[in-house]
């Protein structure tokens, strides 16, 4: 009965699939969560299940749950049992699960690594296949270490399926695992002409990646791709070399040369084919000159076509090389502001920031006012704002020829709803007022009408962002109040109760401008005979200060209390009839220019300082005093201190006049005014320079109300033309003057706004990899040189497990192995390669190894070490069955020595071998892994051993025994690591070293050659070479330095050497030697 | 690389979520959400690129959609993927779930999500692009279909040669 019950509830459990928890959920639309809930128990019970369907079924609905945002990542556990499970369904199901939720930091990650390597070797290619799939989402730094050689044997799978996906997740291995891409390398090379597309197409894709974040490396793929792009018909694979050739273009030029044919060619195909149409947007990023030219040829056409957007993109490429040709597609590109897309009228004003010049600033800005009036979304707004401001102010206000319409632009731009950019509006407005003072008349009117309508500025909530503007119209009202018209009037606009709401830092300024203010109204109304007006001012100033020594903003309190203590004082004063305008004013007396970097030169010189006189004895060469370090003063924000007056004696000003006459003259980016207008101007290294214009008086300088820009095109126009006039008289008589004064210098450059040439208006910084991902993931995957051969040591790791499949193939007749055992006893000796990796500083040695051996069924053969740190050395032997029978029961034993000892299992006794856990059937090899534990590194180790073992054949068995020796040199113990040669001339007068050296006589070989056997079998590396003298460095795992210098001269060889360890040097150079001798 | 395949109904439901970058959960249904908001206030005749928004990545990457009847397919894709080349792949996708759920329609991604997974996962493999041939895709994901069927319909020969001795003893063993 009990059963019974049970049994019905699994079926019922079992019975709610995928579909019927989706269904539930939609029939629970009211109380979704408490559903899900109820289903997650329900879950959790399933899972509890031994049934694997039931589990998996279980997890099926996990990934769903996991889709609307549950975390699943209780099941991990689960989820690998899934995965684990021998049927397809199944394990496609885990697979699934764990694509979605695992990721670097699962910890049951760990657990995966077998059965991913199991279903990679299954003999069904649909397990591999979801295992690889599986695994590309999920694959970790150690999942790839451990799995990178048995993927890179799938990339030569018979399917290519299974080759497609191998190649493609190899990627994702060289992501996390940077040492496998460069023995991976050649592989991948072949499968870009591998006969199936797929594959093809994968691996290009593979590259392309590769290159994006180190085209260098690449460069010499660049033929086979060329040959890829003639021959493909794949689109995509099509793509992806363009993609690659955009990124390698910019290493060698003469690619782009040779690109420009096949391209067109391609177009041409395409544009036929009309397929396709994306490929010549691709084409236009390979920024070659020529080419460029011919692209945009089509580009043009495609805004016919279809995609504008990719249009637009294909040009902002272009621009950056090539902005003049572009700029004559302005048109096109301002009807695309029209476009009712917003990605489209974004792209198209990133544009039009690159193609402004001074002729066509104006109708362009007009052109975006417009579209802020029409805009919808504060977003666009927003940016078309921040595109208005950055266009206009590029360069120092490069283009800018008419400052009261850039004036105008900004106060309509304060008419705007809801932008967040109150901020940057005001700062511009500062800027211009302080920097162009001839504007300030205007500017000063202009700011007196905003702070009059400041209530519509304040007026909502939403238009917060806006008020920041009052900041910069009370302090220009303020510091230029003697431009004011109408004093008092602006006086009593800044002191309405209304301005208490204003965020803090503006009512501040707001009460210290109010007090320039009363300065200035207080000289006006003095003048006068009637002293009551006055007055009223002061009381005015009384009255309505106090609203402000009660802000809760400390500041504001502050000056306000300060200032209304002040006025107090002065109203005393008028009620005496004494006249204290002037010391009023001198309060803020000053002048605030824009102050050059150069400003210092301004500061008299106090007596007795002579400047020219040397306080140390002079050097050779002076520099000159224009060269001084401009970098020291090139902060170029104009500083808000005030110059007093200098006195300064004629002679002195009228030289520094002329030096200035004569930078302004070979400055072209300086806007000459009249000759007798009063200059102001600036100086900062490179390109900027502030143009400040003296407005030509024709520009009515009261505009009532709010500006309108729009005015100012059309008196841009008529100006101009009346400027074209002028200038030509100017120039006249500009070249009379030259002629008669200082002829020494040349004519400057282009000197006003009508000769427009792009070249030196339009600065584009040109990136050199545009493309490049910025997140970077991996750097050091860019770090490796592919053009290097593949030294040993980077040599994916071999796992050794794998080889008790080969097992299966049985023995074979018995007659052959005793004629196997009965064969002559050679005496071989075999290099053994080792491979230690320390594990803490991830570094790798090769440890050389000499084995004698007399083997008839020859076992030992390779030997391979992992150095866990700096005693551990894990030792892992290629046993190899040379002899056609069986091999069974193998016990190593080695000879413990004082130095090092062979770590066994607890329990056992150190003279105890360990059994080789598998067995060999004839001509199988296979890897066991030994711990040893060294004390020192600095002398070479023999380690004596034997192997014991059970020859099997047919009818008999034998037992064999066999001596080994296992050789550590010192040599093993040194890793190759790369120095640099101030490092290492730091390391050599560091004086620790100990000094040694060797003669080598006889070598006859080549310099060159001579130094790659020392790199290659000593592990070190060439810090510098020069002639016939090299020095090189090395560093043991227990952090020995040591540092060669060889020197060749005929057929010696001497090599002088520095090591901290003298010992260890000592036997380094016997091993050198050695090496030497036996060539 | 793609950095994520989404798919959502016109008010914003997931239907299929798919990071090749690891995003938690709340953080993968805040991305469905910031997403969602972005494209479908756009209208359906304008462009379909656009800007990716601020979780997933900022302007540096972008997002490529079609909207087909109900669904939004959204790909969020780095610089190296061509734009039109990944409005085609989801042409591609799209088709092929076609074909595969003959006349797909909404309901078929929401009872078969997995199913959906496993298409995708012939298109789509670890961010980069796999397959890009309709025939080939078709052909894989049937034949693992295929497979699955045939162990399902091993399993239930087994369950009812075990089944058939047990129920006799069943109520002993009770």
């Amino acid at each position: 009965m009990a059963l019974k019950i049970v049994k019905g509830s699994i079926d019922r459990m079992f019975d709610k699939n995928l579909q019927d928890l989706v269904r539930g959920i939609r029939n629970h639309k009211e109380d979704e969560a408490k559903y899900i809930s109820t289903c997650i128990d329900e879950i959790k019970q399933e899972l509890k299940q031994d049934n694997i369907a039931v589990k998996a079924n279980a997890v099926c609905k996990l990934t769903y749950l996991q889709m609307l945002g549950y975390d699943v990542s209780w099941a991990a556990f689960n989820i690998v049992e899934v995965m684990s499970s021998s049927k397809f369904t199944y394990k496609r199901i885990g697979y699934l699960a764990a694509s979605q939720c695992f990721h670097e930091s699962t910890d049951v990650i760990m657990l995966t690594t077998n059965q991913i390597r199991k279903d990679l070797s299954s003999p069904n290619q649909y397990d591999t296949g979801v295992a690889l799939t599986g695994l590309s989402c999920f694959v970790t730094p150690d999942l790839a270490r451990d799995l990178a050689n048995d993927i890179m044997t799938l990339m030569s799978h018979t399917k290519p399926y299974i080759r497609k996906k191998a190649v493609l997740i190899m990627y994702k291995v060289f992501l996390k695992y940077p040492e496998s891409l460069r023995p991976a390398f050649p592989r991948l090379k072949e499968k870009l002409e591998d006969p199936d597309p797929g594959v093809q197409s994968a691996a290009v894709n593979v590259i392309c990646e590769l290159a994006r974040r180190n085209p260098k490396n690449y460069l010499s793929l660049a033929p086979l791709f060329f040959k890829l792009m003639t021959s493909s018909t794949n689109n995509w694979v099509l793509i992806k070399i363009i993609k690659l050739f955009g990124a390698l273009t910019p290493l060698e030029p003469r690619l782009g040369k040779k690109l420009i044919e096949p391209l067109t060619n391609l177009i041409h195909r395409i544009m036929s084919a009309d397929r396709s149409v994306y490929i010549p947007f691709l084409v236009a990023r390979v920024r070659t000159k020529g080419e460029s030219m011919s692209v945009l040829k089509y580009v043009k056409a495609m805004f016919v076509f279809v995609v504008k957007y990719l249009g637009l993109l294909a040009m902002s490429k272009i621009l950056k090389t090539h902005p003049k040709s572009v700029q004559s597609h302005k048109d096109l590109i301002l009807q695309c502001l029209d476009d009712k897309d917003e990605s489209i009228r974004l792209r198209a004003l990133d544009l039009l920031y690159g193609m402004v010049s001074k002729k066509n600033l104006m109708e362009i800005v007009k052109k975006l006012m417009l579209h802020v009036d029409k805009a919808e979304g504060t977003t666009y707004r927003d940016e078309l704002l921040t595109k208005i401001i950055d266009i206009c102010s590029q360069s120092n206000y490069q283009y800018i020829t008419n400052f009261e319409w850039y004036i105008s632009i900004l106060v309509e731009l304060t008419r705007l709803e809801g932008t967040r950019h109150g901020h940057l509006i005001a700062s511009q407005m500062l800027d211009v007022a302080i920097r162009v003072k001839a504007i300030r008349v205007f500017a000063v009117a202009q700011m007196a009408t905003l702070l009059d309508n400041a209530h519509l500025l304040t007026g909502n909530v939403q238009r917060k962002g806006i008020c920041e503007v009052l900041y910069a119209a009370a302090w220009i009202c303020g510091e230029f109040s003697e431009h004011l018209d109408n004093p008092t009037q602006t006086l009593e606009a800044m002191l309405r109760p209304k301005v208490a709401t204003l965020p803090g830092h503006i009512q501040a300024v707001y009460v210290q401008n109010a007090a320039k203010l009363f300065a200035t109204v207080l000289k006006s109304q003095e003048g006068n005979t009637d002293s009551t007006a006055a007055q009223e001012t002061s009381q005015l100033m009384i009255d309505r200060l106090p609203l402000f020594v009660q802000s809760a903003n400390l500041e504001v309190q502050e000056r306000a209390s300060c200032i209304l203590q002040l006025v107090k004082y002065i109203q005393k004063l008028q009620q005496k009839d004494v006249e204290i305008a002037e010391e009023v004013i001198a309060l803020f007396a000053g002048e605030l220019n824009p102050v050059a970097p150069k400003a210092q030169k301004k500061v008299p010189v106090p007596e007795g300082l002579d400047l020219d006189a040397w306080i140390n004895e002079p050097p050779s060469e002076s520099e000159s005093e224009d060269e001084q370090p401009r970098a020291i003063f090139a902060k170029e924000e104009p500083k808000h201190s005030r110059p007093r007056h200098t006195e300064v004696d004629e002679k002195e000003l009228a030289k520094r006049r002329e030096a200035r006459k004569q930078e302004q003259a070979n400055n072209p980016f300086y806007i000459k005014s009249s000759p007798s207008s009063q200059k102001v101007y600036q100086e900062a290294p490179g390109v900027e320079h502030i143009p400040v214009v003296q407005i030509d008086l024709s520009v009515p300088l009261k505009v009532p109300g709010l500006p309108m820009s729009d005015q100012y095109v059309k008196l841009e126009e008529e100006r101009r033309q009346k400027d074209r006039a002028d200038k030509k008289k100017k120039e006249k008589k500009k070249r009379k003057e030259k002629r008669s004064g200082r002829g020494k210098r040349h004519d400057s450059g282009p000197e006003s706004e009508e000769d427009i040439t792009p070249a030196h208006m339009v600065d584009i910084v040109t990136e050199e990899m545009p493309e490049s991902s910025k997140q970077g993931q991996n750097v050091c995957l860019c770090h490796f040189r592919l053009s290097r051969p593949l030294a040993d040591s980077e040599k994916l790791p071999v796992r050794s497990h794998r080889a008790a499949e080969v097992l299966k193939s049985p023995a074979q007749d018995g007659d052959a192995e005793s004629a196997a055992s009965q064969e002559p006893k050679k005496k071989s000796s075999k290099e053994k390669r080792e491979k230690k990796k320390d594990k803490d500083r991830d570094r790798k040695v090769r440890v050389t190894c000499l084995q004698h051996y007399s083997p008839p069924p020859s076992p030992v053969n390779d030997i391979q070490g992992n150095l866990q740190d700096g005693s551990q050395v894990v030792v892992s032997v290629i046993f190899e069955n040379k002899c056609d029978s069986f091999l069974k029961s193998m016990e190593f034993n080695v000879l413990d020595s004082l130095n090092s000892k062979l770590q066994r299992p607890e329990g056992s006794g150190p003279h105890d071998g360990l059994t080789v856990p598998f067995q060999l059937p004839p001509g199988v090899s296979n890897e066991a892994r030994f711990v040893f534990t060294m004390q020192s590194i600095i002398t070479p180790q023999k380690l004596k051993g034997t192997l014991t073992f059970i020859v099997k054949n047919e009818d008999s068995s034998t037992h064999e025994k066999l001596d080994f020796k296992l050789h550590f040199t010192c040599t093993s113990y040194l890793i190759s690591t790369p120095c640099y040669s101030d490092a290492f001339a730091k390391l050599l007068e560091s004086g620790d070293l100990k000094c040694s050296s060797v003669k080598l006589e006889g070598v006859v070989m080549p310099f060159h050659h001579l130094l790659a056997r020392i790199c290659f079998r000593h592990h070190f590396s060439v810090v510098e070479r020069i002639d016939s003298c090299a020095s090189m460095y090395s560093r043991s795992i227990q952090d020995h330095h040591v540092c060669l210098l060889v020197k060749t001269s005929g057929q010696t060889v001497s090599i002088d050497a520095k090591c901290d360890e003298p010992t260890l040097l000592g036997n380094v150079l016997d091993e050198i030697k050695q090496t030497f001798s036996q060539c | 690389m793609i950095k994520a395949i989404l798919i959502f109904n016109n008010h914003g439901k997931p239907r299929l979520i798919r990071f090749y970058q690891y995003f938690a959960e709340d953080m993968q249904q805040q991305i469905i959400r910031e997403t969602f908001h972005l494209v479908s206030k756009r209208d359906d005749n304008v462009c379909n690129f656009l800007e990716g928004g601020s979780l997933i990545g900022g302007s540096d990457y972008k997002l490529i959609y079609r909207h087909y009847a109900t669904l939004y397919f959204v790909f969020c894709v780095d610089s190296s993927e061509s734009e039109l080349g990944i409005l085609d792949l989801i042409q591609v996708f799209v088709e092929t779930l076609d074909k595969c759920f003959e006349n797909v329609c909404e309901l078929d991604l929401i009872f078969h999500m997995d199913k959906v997974h496993y298409i995708l996962q012939e298109v789509v493999m670890g961010g980069m692009v796999l397959e890009t041939n309709m025939n080939e895709i078709v052909a894989q994901v049937e034949v693992q279909n295929r497979m699955e069927k045939s162990e399902s319909h091993m399993e239930r020969m087994l369950l009812r040669r075990h089944l058939e001795p047990l129920s006799p003893h069943s109520h002993e063993l009770g």
